[in-house]
Order: structure tokens, then C-alpha cells, then sequence
């Protein structure tokens, strides 16, 4: 079996599909593509794909992953890459398929971070910190020691000290009035935080609540963690041949 | 339409459950250049997205529409409860999943009615569109409503919500309805004008075109055309051949789970086998068959386009279909190499059927089922369910054999002619499948466990053109009376401790008589349920009782008259107009033949003349073989 990585993308109408159903998607288009993948064995055999960090419904991205067992030793990638594009539905892309070292770790277990580029529904944005306020609550957020913010559940509420899970914090220069906020922040499977605890951490600062369903979300990319505790692109690990 | 093409926003679209069964874009869905579209068709499943996506007849017909060039067909499904709020509050029109644009600005509107109780969801969707509910009160603002399926069969409760039914199989008639409509048009015609003349279309009923007349005790003296040539009798349509005809070769793949999460290939059409209680049997006759090639061509090519893991099979009786054995071979093979699994519904569990279960299905996790409908052999008689109780048990004994331990039974309670030993039959039965495995498995070989049998019964309701139509049916009571006697009668069984039973809700089975069996008047009923908020009332926690009642009361119906009452062999029906091939004089001998408990052979041993035949088609003697 040879282990390969796939990227893709979550665009438009598709962001409302949920993460089960996503798999359920290209357990179809795997085969509508007619790939060679890797079953696992017993009654009811199953694909050998395992996904990195789940994304929330309603978000879109550019840096999903999906890792797939397949049964070619030496797999034309191009030609997956082609094949799963042509089976696939708009929205969702295949950006690269890439041949993974066989001591690779696998999508799930690897990921350690992401980084998101956020902004404001325009339905919404008028309840929400305009631009200017935005860089001076990031800036302020910069000179504090912590940054607790208070997480509720139905059942559990605790306290997360946000600082220590994020990465990089900033705000896009570029020529629009609306905010767009960059973050890379913590993904792992034990201390994953949601891009949506910063920023209603940062709006906090200034008493605001944001509404419900204000924030358009682009998760970017996906990084796994290097020996020197540098962050590599998941897309980083693999070969193209 | 929100800059994703979608027509909800992406606050409504976050704050419901599943927001996919709203944004369309599913693989195979389609979408056409509007400048070549002459006739935008939308069709309905009156029900939420996961039932109405597993319907194979607007598969068919959904494919069917688009291999037309001039015509895109599109879908729509009754939004959620928490969706219809929203969109009742905030004036938000349907719309349909490909267009993503109102549901209003379509020709035709196409709704399947495959069961009673979604009713009241047909008048959500048509209020949410905007259309009047009455088919009167429309103009060319509106699209045409057209009704279709199993329920139309009697179409009269509901026949002041719909401008055309089409009463019989979609494959044969909707190129001829759509031509007239590109005609009527271009010309100017006007609505009513071209409703006439879709009348004069074989299987094309207009309800507003016709009348009833009552007779002093409320049953119909008269039902006739208001105007001079229109059909006073409307047949049936069929399709004649059905390995030439359409089957969707790329049917749309829902991105969540559906109730059909799989390819489904239809085998046949039609069932030989004349249960009396049994409307789809009597609705598909003649009994018509694909071939073998031409399934396993369709199966392939839709396993390639949908990448589904799994195939079912489809038909009202599966183990009837002449060339089982050889379709199944082949596909088997196939189907591993292509890691595919195979279901079996509506299987008669022998020999064959338990070979080939064993082949397909993992013993550990599936089920062995029985549909004896009746507990006693004199009431399986009486239904002409030709299972007897030796066949139940030898078939029940080689599973026990081959490692099953799961048993489903099905049966109905309040079938005519029943009385309380038919009832009891029930758990003596079950016990004697509990017996079987306790002798036939040592202990020390039970790996699978003891032995479990479910035993469900539904409530029976009287349908149209079945032998059945003339009965009454029992009241609430009187069918909780015969569920206790059922469940006693388990729980006195020596082996009670393996046998679980459930039953269906009561109160839903008189209202569904009503809606089966009902006229005219009873669409003043359905309205008033609506207006008081019915909706989803075949999901039992959207059902409520009073609201049916009271909107009797209020429209000075009597339930009992509907579901409780014996009819008279002169009585003319509502559904009396409607020709379905099978004879009035053939269903009222068969009701006769179940007073005595007499046996009619099924449609392969012998041809009984029950008029289907008039068809020309299938299995009845003398007909067109293709």
C-alpha cells in the first residue's frame, strides 16, 4: 500500500456539508474516479483514508487534507489529481496529491496547527468592530501576559488561556474597509481552539458581543510540527513522485 | 440569492438542522442554460429531503424531463419545521435546489403523493410558494400543479388542491402534456382552455372539470364531466416495455444520509401474488419484468456515474421475478470485485434466498423477515397471503440452521373476518420460531447468542381498489383491544422472554382510512387541519389527533362514515372513475372469496380475469413480450 496526501478545497455553497459527510463524499468520488484505493480488510472492507482536523460547518478553506491508502506502488498523482477533480462537485478542488514517506504520520495524528483568514458577513458587519478598532484590540491582545477566555458549553464551562495556543495574530493590510484578520492557532487533537474563541476573546476586550453567525471564516492551511518546533505545511510533507 | 448562488442566507443557513437539504449542488444534479429552456418542470417528494431523495420514481422522472433539450427539471422537498418557521416569518418563498430561484416562477409543479398522511405537507408547499391553494383560484402567474403516484388513485380529497392528475406510470404521457403546454402558450390559450384540453391526454385527469352529487346518506349518487368532451372515465397508463424506457443512469447523490443511502434497481413492476389488503398490488398489475442484460447494464453504469457501495434490489416481491437466480449470480460476482454490497428486500426467506443472503450479507448483523400479515392460517386464507405456516417454519428452521438469530415478523391487526384466535396466533407463532432454535441449537453452540424475534403489527386501513375496499374498519378502540390481546398473547408463550413486540399507532390508521377512502368534502378537512398548524403529520410527533377530529367536527363529517362503515356492493366510489384494468366485479368476487376464506392462485399459476390484462402487457396471457 502506498500512503499518498490530498488537498483540497471547500468553497461556496459545499461549506454547509459537515465533516462526516465530507468523508461520505469521497468515499463516492474515490470511486467515481475510479482510483485503486486500499481496503481494509474484514465483512464490510472500508477505504483506508483518514482526514487531518475536522472544519467547522459553514467554513471555507483552501488547505484541507485527506490521507489515502492506495494500491498503485508507483501512482501517476497527475493523473489522481485529474481524475478526482473531474468526479468532483464546484466548490470542492483538488489542489495537490502528493506521495507520502512510508514514517509519515498520518493526516489526523499530525496536524498541530492552522491558520484562518476571518472577516465579517456584510449582513452582520455593522454590528462589529470596524477595522481600525480591530488592529488596536489585536494590539492591545499583544501586550498581555494571557488572554482567558471563558468557554461555555451546555453541560461544561472552563477557562482557556488562549496566548500560549496561538501562533501568529494580525491584521491584513490591503485596500478594503472591512477587517481581515489572519491567525494561526492551535489544531492538535488535545489543545485545538476554535478561531472564533480569539475573536470573540478580542471583541471582549472592548465589551462588544458579536451577533450570531457574523464571522466568515477561510481556514488557509494546515502545519504540522517540526523537530525545531517549527510549523510545516501539511502540503510540505509529501513528494510529487 | 445570497454571492454563493444559494437563495438563503448564511444566518438562516447556519441556525437550522442540516442546511444541506437546501443547498442542491449534490453530483448528478442538473443544471441547464436557461436560454434553452422552454418549460421549467419542478418535481416534489411532499416530505423532508432524506425521504423524498430516496424516491426512485422522481429519479426516474427527474432523468427522464432532462434528456428532454427543452425542458430542466429541478426538485424541491418539504422544508424542516424549523425552516418553515422561518420562512413563514420572514415571507420567504420556496425555492427549488437546482435554480435556487422560487419555487413560483416554474410551468409545472410535480408532486408525488406516495402516502395519506403527507397531505398536509402538499398545502405547506404549495402556501410557501405562494400558489393558491385551490386550483380554481389560479391563473398563468401560478405553475400547473399536477399530482402523481399511488395516492391518486383516489384523488378526491385532495382534488380541489391540484389542476391535472396523471394517474398511472410517468413514463408514457408527459412528452404529449408538454408539447400541448409549448402550444397553449405560444398561441395565448388560456388556462383553463389548455386544462381542457389536457384532459383529452390518455391517464390526464382534471378534477375541476368534473362533479359529484350526493345522495341523502352522504354516499355519491353521481360523479360526472361538467363539460362535453371530457372523459368520463380516466385508465390507467403503463409502460408496456420496460427494458425500452427510462431509467436514470446518473441519479443525484445527496450529500447526507438518505433513508436510500444506495443504487436501487427496480427488477419488476407489479406483484402476482393478490393480497386483498394490498393496494400496490392490485395499482401495478400487470406483473412486468426487466431483463437480466439490460439490469446489469443500468446497474453498472449507475454504480460508475454515483460511486455508490451498495445496490438494492427493488420490487414488491423480489423472490417472484423469474430470473432471480441468474441476475444475482452475475451481479454477486461483479459486486465483490467491485466491493460492493448487495441488499435483498422483500425476499420469501426459503433455501435460495437464504443461500444467497449468506453470500451477501454478514449473519451477525442482518435479520431474517417474515410478512405473514396474518397470525392464523384461516385469516391468511382470508387475505389470500399465500404463506402458510409450514413454509414460515421450514424457512425459519434453515436459517436457525444456517446461524441466524434475528427474526422480524410482520402482521397487521383488523384485517375482515378477523376474530381474537387470529390474534392469538400471532405469539403462538413466534413462540414455535422461539422453539425451533432451542431445539434445533445446543447450548454450547449458540456463539450468535439466543435467538430474538421482533414482532410488529400495524393497524390495517381499508384502501381503494383492493378486495378490501368495500370493509369497515375497526375503531381506535377496538384496535387497542386487539393489541393488548396480541401482546397477552405473547406474553403467555413459553419462550415470551425472546419475543419483542411492537405496534403502530392507532389514532393515524383511521385518519389515513379517511384520506384513502375519502370524497370531495374531505379536502375541506385537510385545509382546516393546515390552518391550525398540521403539518408532517406522518411523523408522529408533528401528528395530533384533535386537530383531525376537530376539523371533522367543524366540517360536519363523520369519521365513522369514511373508515367504520361496510359498503354495499352498488356503492359508487369516488375513485369509481378511475380505470386501473382490474374489474370492480373481479375486487367484489375476491371480497367475497375472504368472507369464505378461499384461496385465489396467483397470476403465474393461472390467469383469474381480474381485467389487467386489458393492457396487453407482462405476464397476462397473450401479451406484447418486447
Amino acid at each position: 500500500m502506498t500512503k499518498i496526501r490530498i488537498r483540497f478545497t471547500k468553497h461556496g455553497a459545499v461549506r454547509y456539508i459537515g465533516h462526516l459527510d465530507v468523508m461520505r463524499y469521497f468515499q463516492k468520488t474515490i470511486r467515481r474516479a475510479g482510483i485503486n484505493v486500499s481496503y481494509s480488510g474484514g465483512y464490510s472492507p472500508h477505504q483506508i483514508m483518514t482526514f487531518a482536523a475536522p472544519l467547522g460547518v459553514g467554513l471555507e478553506s483552501d488547505g484541507e487534507y485527506m490521507d489515502l491508502g492506495i494500491e498503485d506502488e508507483k501512482p501517476d498523482l497527475a493523473m489522481i489529481k485529474d481524475s478526482l477533480n473531474a468526479s468532483s462537485v464546484p466548490g470542492i478542488r483538488i489542489l495537490s496529491v502528493k506521495k507520502l514517506p512510508e514514517d509519515a504520520g498520518n493526516a489526523m495524528a499530525s496536524v498541530y496547527a492552522s491558520s484562518y483568514e476571518i472577516s465579517f458577513y456584510d449582513d452582520k458587519k455593522d454590528q462589529c468592530p470596524d477595522k481600525d478598532l480591530m488592529k488596536e484590540l489585536i494590539s492591545r491582545s499583544q501586550t498581555l501576559d494571557t488572554m482567558i477566555y471563558h468557554k461555555e458549553t451546555k453541560k461544561t464551562s472552563r477557562d482557556i488561556d488562549l496566548k500560549q495556543f496561538i501562533y501568529e495574530l494580525y491584521i491584513k493590510e490591503d485596500e478594503n474597509d472591512k477587517p481581515y484578520i489572519c491567525m494561526t492557532i492551535n489544531s492538535s487533537s488535545s489543545d485545538s481552539i476554535k478561531p472564533g474563541f480569539v475573536m470573540e476573546y478580542l471583541c471582549g476586550l472592548e465589551d462588544i458581543k458579536l451577533p450570531d453567525n457574523s464571522l466568515q471564516i477561510t481556514r488557509l492551511d494546515m502545519f504540522t510540527l517540526g523537530e525545531n518546533g517549527e510549523l510545516i505545511s501539511m502540503d510540505d510533507i509529501g513528494s510529487d513522485e | 440569492m445570497n454571492s454563493d448562488g444559494l437563495f438563503l442566507s448564511n444566518d438562516i443557513l447556519m441556525s437550522i438542522e442540516k442546511p444541506e437539504r437546501y443547498i442542491g449542488h449534490e453530483v448528478n444534479s442538473c443544471i441547464k442554460a436557461s436560454e434553452d429552456i422552454r418549460v421549467r418542470f419542478i418535481m416534489c417528494f411532499p416530505d423532508v429531503y432524506e425521504i423524498g431523495m430516496s424516491h426512485l420514481g422522481i429519479q426516474i422522472l427527474y432523468d427522464m424531463f432532462n434528456s428532454f433539450p427543452d425542458v430542466w427539471c429541478e426538485r424541491v422537498y418539504s422544508p424542516w419545521v424549523d425552516l418553515d418557521k422561518i420562512m413563514r416569518e420572514k415571507n420567504i418563498p420556496l425555492f427549488s435546489l437546482e435554480s435556487q430561484r422560487p419555487v413560483k416562477e416554474a410551468d409545472f409543479l410535480g408532486i408525488t403523493i406516495q402516502y395519506e398522511m403527507c397531505y398536509t405537507n402538499i398545502l405547506q408547499i404549495l402556501d410557501l410558494s405562494g400558489i393558491a391553494l385551490k386550483a380554481t383560484d389560479r391563473t398563468w402567474d401560478d405553475p400547473i400543479v399536477i399530482g402523481g403516484g399511488p395516492c391518486t388513485y383516489n384523488p378526491e380529497p385532495i382534488a380541489e388542491f391540484f389542476d391535472i392528475f396523471y394517474i398511472g406510470e410517468g413514463e408514457t404521457r408527459y412528452r404529449e402534456l408538454l408539447d400541448l403546454y409549448e402550444k397553449c402558450r405560444d398561441e395565448g390559450t388560456s388556462r383553463e382552455e389548455f386544462l381542457f384540453l389536457a384532459s383529452q391526454i390518455p391517464g390526464l385527469y382534471v378534477p375541476s372539470l368534473y362533479q359529484a352529487e350526493y345522495n341523502d346518506d352522504l354516499t355519491i349518487k353521481n360523479f360526472s364531466p361538467v363539460r362535453e368532451g371530457v372523459p368520463a372515465k380516466v385508465k390507467k397508463e403503463v409502460v408496456k416495455d420496460l427494458d425500452n424506457t427510462y431509467y436514470p443512469q446518473k441519479p443525484v447523490v445527496p450529500f447526507i444520509r438518505c433513508v436510500q443511502d444506495r443504487v436501487v434497481l427496480e427488477i419488476m413492476r407489479g406483484c402476482i401474488r393478490g393480497c386483498r389488503f394490498c393496494q400496490a398490488g392490485e395499482l401495478y398489475r400487470p406483473v412486468r419484468e426487466r431483463s437480466v442484460d439490460k439490469l446489469l447494464e443500468t446497474v453498472y453504469k449507475m454504480l460508475d456515474s454515483t460511486g455508490y457501495e451498495e445496490v438494492s434490489l427493488s420490487s414488491l416481491s423480489s423472490s417472484d421475478y423469474t430470473h432471480l437466480p441468474e441476475l444475482l449470480d452475475k451481479l454477486i460476482v461483479e459486486c465483490e470485485k467491485r466491493k460492493v454490497n448487495i441488499t435483498l428486500p422483500s425476499l420469501r426467506i426459503d433455501a435460495f434466498s437464504l443461500e444467497v443472503m449468506n453470500k451477501v450479507e454478514d449473519i451477525k448483523k442482518t435479520s431474517v423477515t417474515f410478512a405473514p400479515e396474518a397470525g392464523s392460517q384461516r385469516l391468511r386464507n382470508v387475505i389470500n397471503k399465500g404463506l402458510t405456516e409450514e413454509d414460515i417454519l421450514s424457512g425459519s428452521a434453515q436459517a436457525i440452521k444456517g446461524g441466524w438469530t434475528k427474526f422480524k415478523f410482520y402482521f397487521m391487526l383488523g384485517h375482515p373476518f378477523e376474530n381474537d384466535d387470529d390474534i392469538l396466533g400471532i405469539g403462538d407463532l413466534a413462540n414455535k420460531v422461539a422453539k425451533e432454535f432451542f431445539e434445533l441449537v445446543p447450548k454450547e453452540e449458540r456463539k450468535n447468542g439466543p435467538i430474538s424475534i421482533t414482532v410488529s403489527t400495524s393497524f390495517f386501513v381499508p384502501k381503494p381498489f383492493t378486495a378490501f375496499q368495500w370493509a369497515p374498519q375497526c375503531t381506535e378502540e377496538e384496535f387497542i383491544r386487539k393489541a393488548y390481546l396480541c401482546r397477552s398473547g405473547i406474553a403467555s408463550q413459553l419462550n415470551q422472554k425472546r419475543i419483542h413486540y411492537n405496534w403502530h399507532d392507532a389514532d393515524t390508521s383511521v385518519i389515513e382510512a379517511l384520506l384513502a377512502r375519502g370524497d370531495r368534502r374531505v379536502s375541506e378537512v385537510i385545509r382546516k387541519v393546515y390552518e391550525k398548524g398540521g403539518i408532517y403529520d406522518a411523523w408522529s410527533d408533528y401528528y395530533f389527533h384533535e386537530r383531525w377530529m376537530n376539523s371533522l367536527e367543524e366540517c360536519g363529517l363523520d369519521i365513522g362514515f369514511y373508515a367504520f362503515r361496510e359498503r354495499n356492493e352498488e356503492e359508487i366510489f369516488p375513485w369509481d372513475f378511475i380505470d386501473i384494468g382490474v374489474s370492480k366485479k373481479f375486487l367484489y368476487n375476491e371480497y367475497k372469496k375472504a368472507k369464505e376464506g378461499i384461496l385465489t392462485e396467483n397470476c403465474r399459476v393461472k390467469c383469474n380475469g381480474c381485467g389487467a390484462g386489458t393492457f396487453g402487457a407482462g405476464i397476462c396471457p397473450g401479451a406484447y413480450k418486447g
